[in-house]
C-alpha cells in the first residue's frame, strides 16, 4: 500500500523535475558549449560547400584532436544560426546582406569572411537538350519566365521545365541577384539541394537548373552523365565558356564564377584558426580540386590575409 | 490512508488531463500572437486573396496563401480519393474475408508500412514515382500534385485500415446473422448491413487518415517540386503550407512580416486539422446516438 503512495509522489516529482530542467537547460547548455568551444567546431549551411567541408574536416581530424562537425541546410539557414549563436562557422555561397550582417551586430556578434573555394556556377540540361550555350540574359529572361520553350532558344519544342532552389539557399539569392535581377519565375521548382537538382534533371528533358560546379564532375573530373553543362556567355559579344575549365573560373571569364565563403564570429582564434589555415593551405586546396571546385583567386587570397590578420 | 491515496490518485490524472488542455491552449495562443502582426502588417485580403507568396522577393514581397490552400486541398483530396477505396476495401476484406493465416501476414505487414519514415516515401517519389508519372502521362517530369497524392494515400492507408478493420470487426454477428438469415449473399451483407453499422468507426479512420496527409511534410517537400505558383490542374507541380513553413522558417529573421506571416499559416493549418477533427467527431457521435 505504501509503495504506491510513495510512486505516485515518486512520478510527481519526476515529472516536476523533467519540467525544471526543460526550463533551466538553455544555460546549462551553453556553459557546456563554451567549455568545449575550443576543441568542438559546429560548422552549417550552404549545401553547395557541405560535402567540400566534411571532405576537408575529415582530413583535417586525422592529425588533430579536434572535432569537427558539419551539417548543410542552406547559406540563410547557416548565417541564421551564426546570428543565434548557434555555431562556430557559417558556410555561405553567398555574401551577408546588410540586414544580416545590422542583425548580427545587434546580437554582438562581428561576422568576419574568409573564401576557401571559388565555384563555377553551373547551368544544366538534359543530355538529349541540342542547345549548348547560353547568354546571361537568355537564362535571366528564362528563370524570370519570360521565355517558355526551348524552341525560343534554338532548342526542340518543348516547354521548359525550371529547377532551382529553396530561397534558404546562396545559391539561390547568388542566381537571382546576378542573373535574374528579378524574381523567380513561380513555375520554378524548389529543390532541396543541389544533388536533387542533378537528378531531377537526368530525367526531365525539358529541364534546366543551376549546381554548384561541385555537383557536375564525379571524382576523375568527368561530367556526371545523363546532363549536360551549358557554356554561358556575359553578353552577346562575349565568347560563351565552360565552368569545368579552371583558367575561366580563375580569370573571371566565366561569368557565374563566385567564391565559396566561411563567416566565423570575429577574427577566428584557437582551433577555428587552425582548420581554416588548413583549408587555405596546399593540401586544403588540393582537396577542393578533388571535390570539382577551384582554389582561392589571387583577389580573395588578399582578402583572407586580411580577414586572418596575416598580414 | 486508503482515501488519500485514492484521492492521490485521482488528482494526479486530473493534472494529467488538464496538462493537455493546457498545452492546446497555450499552442493556439501562442499562434495567435504570433499571427495576428501579420494580418495586420499584410491585411486580411493581401494574405488570403492573393496567390503571390514571395517574401524574400527581389522586387516587392508577397504574402499570398492562397495557392499553398489549393495545393494542400489538392494532394490532401487526391490522397483520399486513392486510400479510401483501397482502405476500406482491404480492410473489409482482412475483417469478413481472409482466412486466418492471411490475416496473420496482411495485419504486421500493413503495420510495417505505417513504420516506413516519410523521407524514405519521399526519396521513391522522386526515383521511382516520378519517372513512371512521366512516361504515363506524357510529361516531362513526375513532380506534381499527383505524385504528392499517391505518396500520402500510401502514408495514410495503414491509418484507414487499421482503425476501419476494428469497426468492422465489431460490429456485432448477429447482423451478419439476421443478413444472411434473410438470403442475402455476403456480398449484400458487406454492402448493405455490416458496412452501414461500422460507418461512423470508418469516417473516423478517414478522418484521421486525412489529418496524417494534411499535416505530412517531408514527403511532399521532396515530390512535388515546391512552385509557388498556383496550380491549374494536378499534373502541376504544388506547394503545400506545411512545405511553405518547413523551407522558410530555418531562415527567416525573427519578429519580422515573414516570421509572422508563416506562424499564420500555422495557424490557419491548425485551424483546418481543428474543424476535420471536430467534424470527424459530431459525425461519430451522431451515428452512436442511432445505434
Amino acid at each position: 500500500m505504501k509503495k504506491v503512495k510513495y510512486l505516485g509522489l515518486i512520478t510527481l516529482i519526476l515529472v516536476l523535475v523533467v519540467v525544471l530542467a526543460g526550463c533551466g537547460g538553455n544555460q546549462a547548455q551553453k556553459k557546456a558549449e563554451k567549455a568545449k568551444e575550443q576543441a568542438y567546431i559546429q560548422i552549417k549551411g550552404s549545401d553547395t560547400e557541405v560535402n567540400l567541408v566534411q571532405h576537408l574536416a575529415e582530413s583535417f581530424m586525422k592529425d588533430s584532436d579536434i572535432k569537427i562537425s558539419v551539417t548543410g541546410g542552406g547559406s540563410g539557414t547557416g548565417i541564421a544560426a551564426l546570428i543565434n549563436k548557434k555555431v562556430d562557422i557559417a558556410n555561405a555561397s553567398r555574401t551577408m546582406k546588410d540586414s544580416e550582417i545590422k542583425q548580427a551586430k545587434e546580437n554582438n556578434i562581428n561576422p568576419v569572411r574568409i573564401v576557401i573555394a571559388m565555384d563555377g556556377l553551373s547551368v544544366i540540361t538534359n543530355e538529349a537538350n541540342p542547345v549548348e550555350a547560353l547568354t546571361v540574359k537568355l537564362l535571366g529572361k528564362i528563370f524570370r519566365g519570360e521565355i517558355t520553350n526551348w524552341r525560343e532558344v534554338g532548342g526542340p519544342d518543348l516547354p521548359i521545365s525550371l529547377y532551382g532552389r529553396q530561397s534558404n539557399s546562396g545559391t539561390y539569392v547568388y542566381f537571382r541577384d546576378h542573373v535574374l535581377k528579378g524574381d523567380y519565375s513561380a513555375e520554378m521548382k524548389r529543390m532541396n539541394g543541389n544533388a536533387q537538382i542533378v537528378e531531377a534533371i537526368k530525367n526531365d528533358k525539358a529541364g534546366i537548373g543551376y549546381v554548384g560546379v561541385g555537383y557536375v564532375v564525379d571524382e576523375r573530373g568527368n561530367e556526371v552523365e545523363g546532363i549536360s553543362i551549358l557554356n554561358v556567355a556575359r553578353d552577346e559579344n562575349s565568347p560563351a565558356v565552360s565552368p569545368l575549365k579552371p583558367e575561366n573560373v580563375k580569370t573571371g571569364n566565366y561569368p557565374l564564377a563566385r567564391p565559396l565563403n566561411q563567416y566565423t564570429n570575429g577574427k577566428p582564434e584557437g582551433a577555428i584558426l587552425e582548420f581554416i589555415k588548413f583549408e587555405l593551405s596546399d593540401k586544403g586546396q588540393d582537396i577542393a580540386i578533388e571535390e570539382g571546385f577551384y582554389p582561392v583567386s589571387p583577389q580573395y587570397q588578399e582578402l583572407n590575409k586580411k580577414n586572418l590578420g596575416l598580414e | 490512508m486508503h482515501q488519500f491515496k485514492e484521492k492521490l490518485i485521482k488528482y494526479f490524472f486530473l493534472l494529467n488531463g488538464i496538462l493537455v488542455i493546457i498545452i492546446l491552449v497555450s499552442i493556439f495562443y501562442l499562434l495567435l500572437k504570433n499571427s495576428w502582426p501579420a494580418f495586420s502588417e499584410i491585411g486580411f485580403r493581401g494574405f488570403f486573396a492573393s496567390a503571390d507568396w514571395n517574401p524574400t522577393s527581389y522586387e516587392k514581397p508577397g504574402y499570398g496563401i492562397l495557392g499553398q490552400v489549393l495545393s494542400t486541398f489538392m494532394v490532401t483530396l487526391g490522397a483520399m480519393v486513392i486510400a479510401v477505396p483501397l482502405g476500406v476495401a482491404t480492410a473489409a476484406y482482412i475483417a469478413e474475408v481472409a482466412n486466418p493465416r492471411i490475416k496473420g501476414v496482411l495485419k504486421p505487414v500493413i503495420e510495417i508500412l505505417a513504420g516506413i519514415p516519410s523521407v524514405v516515401i519521399g526519396f521513391l517519389g522522386i526515383v521511382l514515382l516520378g519517372p513512371v508519372i512521366a512516361d504515363t502521362f506524357g510529361l516531362s517530369n513526375g513532380l506534381n500534385a499527383i505524385n504528392g497524392s499517391i505518396l500520402l494515400a500510401i502514408m495514410s492507408l495503414p491509418t484507414i485500415i487499421s482503425l476501419s478493420e476494428d469497426a468492422i470487426s465489431s460490429v456485432p454477428d448477429k447482423y451478419r446473422e439476421a443478413s444472411l438469415g434473410l438470403g442475402a449473399s455476403r456480398w449484400q451483407t458487406l454492402i448493405r448491413s455490416v458496412l452501414p453499422a461500422g460507418l461512423s468507426g470508418i469516417i473516423a479512420s478517414v478522418m484521421l487518415g486525412m489529418g496524417r496527409a494534411i499535416g505530412e511534410t517531408m514527403t511532399v517537400l521532396m515530390a512535388t517540386g515546391n512552385a509557388p505558383a498556383l496550380p491549374g490542374s494536378f499534373f502541376d507541380s504544388v506547394r503545400t503550407m506545411t512545405a511553405t513553413i518547413a523551407i522558410e522558417l530555418g531562415e527567416v529573421p525573427y519578429n519580422t512580416t515573414h516570421y509572422y506571416a508563416l506562424f499564420a499559416v500555422g495557424l490557419v493549418l491548425f485551424l483546418m486539422t481543428f474543424i476535420i477533427n471536430l467534424v470527424s467527431d459530431i459525425i461519430l457521435h451522431k451515428y452512436q446516438e442511432v445505434e
